[in-house]
């Protein structure tokens, strides 16, 4: 793990005062604390920097330590003891080496702000309600048109949820007191899951409705007639209009996607034309169409 | 009775002054419901209440500045909506 610089992190001299770190922790809390970016996981990150910046340089104690050794600050004690029994002044170095996973960055002791905790005035009695959390689930397009039940993991916790068909790409829902455990006894934060929908059909949606656009070939456009077309779930039979202009749209009603929490009502299909003319024409489909040009210019 | 959360036994929790929950009701900012003589919020508050507390707490943020931040957040939530929408129906045309 990279040193971390904590009077860098809070943007300081290495000689400020106490007043000056309470200060530039203040106005680096005001900007970047979680309840004033949500869903912002880079200022949540810094605020967990700036947090532990602030609890090492804001106590003298640690600050004396943190000066002197650096990051191994927080084995100040053992370098005290084993350079006493050995005299040794490499020991430092040595002891990163070891200790590899002690080094771990913005610890454990901070994961408790998000929840409530934080702020000296609080009396560590009181009941505080555990942190939320949230989370990302990625699903495509064809795995929320049926609600259907689905296992994932959240800090260590399976947790199995009904995922409601119709719901939307970055749409959040709420799973309370699925957060993180209460301190004394408090109740559970809550889970909040953000959707992240892709889409491998080659229908598009807009809220309800899907839209698709399907090949019709030239003599079907002209003359009419009937074709099959593919819906989300299935196909269904139209009757094409002779004369279909290329662009023309027909709504499926009912044939879209499902309305979320409105089980068995579903949106739109809008189905648009286009136009296939035909390539590689024989030469007698090219001298029929001559002779319809022809038609048609003498008409 | 579910659905309220004594102030009372909510600033003992929290070891907040019941004066705080008062301005923040002064400001609009919380519904206080007074049900036989004893005041409740509504449980759905609570979390945004707690907000507000580790604000002015933990971040010296006056009321003032809480009510503006509240405005301001709730406008951010809403245009976030907005942004999650259009880039929704932008997909349509990609």
């Amino acid at each position: 793990m990279d040193f971390i610089d904590y009077y860098k992190v809070l943007e300081i001299d290495k000689n400020a005062s106490e007043d000056e770190i309470k200060k530039a922790y203040r106005k680096l809390a005001r900007k970047l604390h979680p309840d004033l970016n949500p869903n912002d996981n880079n200022a949540k990150k810094k605020f967990q920097e700036i947090n532990e910046a602030n609890e090492v340089l804001s106590d003298p104690e640690k600050r004396k330590k943190y000066d002197k050794y650096g990051k191994d600050w927080k084995h100040a004690d053992e370098f005290e003891k084993a350079k006493q029994q050995q005299g040794s002044s490499g020991f430092a170095s040595d002891n990163a080496q070891r200790n590899p996973n002690q080094q771990e960055d913005f610890s454990d002791f901070f994961e408790s702000m998000f929840g409530g905790t934080a702020g000296g005035r609080r009396s560590s009695q009181s009941k505080f309600r555990g942190q939320d959390l949230s989370t990302e689930l990625h699903l495509d397009l064809k795995d929320v048109f049926q609600s259907h039940k689905q296992t994932f993991t959240v800090n260590g916790k399976a947790i199995r949820l009904t995922i409601p068909a119709g719901v939307e790409n970055g749409q959040t829902i709420k799973i309370t007191g699925h957060g993180g455990e209460g301190v004394n006894d408090g109740p559970h934060g809550d889970l909040y899951i953000t959707f992240s929908i892709s889409n491998s059909t080659k229908f598009k949606r807009d809220g309800n409705n899907l839209y698709v656009t399907i090949d019709l070939n030239l003599y079907t456009a002209i003359l009419g007639g009937e074709i099959m077309v593919d819906t989300f779930d299935g196909k269904v039979k139209l009757t094409i209009k002779p004369e279909t202009q290329t662009g023309t749209k027909v709504k499926l009603k009912g044939k879209g996607f499902p309305i979320y929490k409105k089980e068995g009502e579903y949106g739109d299909l809008y189905i648009t034309y286009q136009l296939k003319i035909p390539v590689n024409l024989t030469e007698k489909e090219k001298e029929l169409f001559t002779q319809l040009s022809i038609l048609n210019s003498n008409g | 009775m579910d659905k309220f959360i004594s102030i009372e036994q909510f600033c003992i929790h929290h070891n907040v002054d019941f004066a705080f929950i008062e301005s923040l009701n002064q400001y609009g900012l919380v519904e206080i419901t007074t049900i036989e003589d004893t005041r409740y919020i509504i449980v759905e508050q609570i979390k945004d209440v707690e907000k507000m507390i580790r604000m002015h707490y933990e971040l010296d943020i006056n009321i003032e500045g809480i009510e503006a931040i509240y405005h301001l957040l709730n406008k951010v939530d809403s245009l976030q909506e907005e942004l999650t929408i259009l880039k929704n129906k932008l997909n349509r045309y990609e």
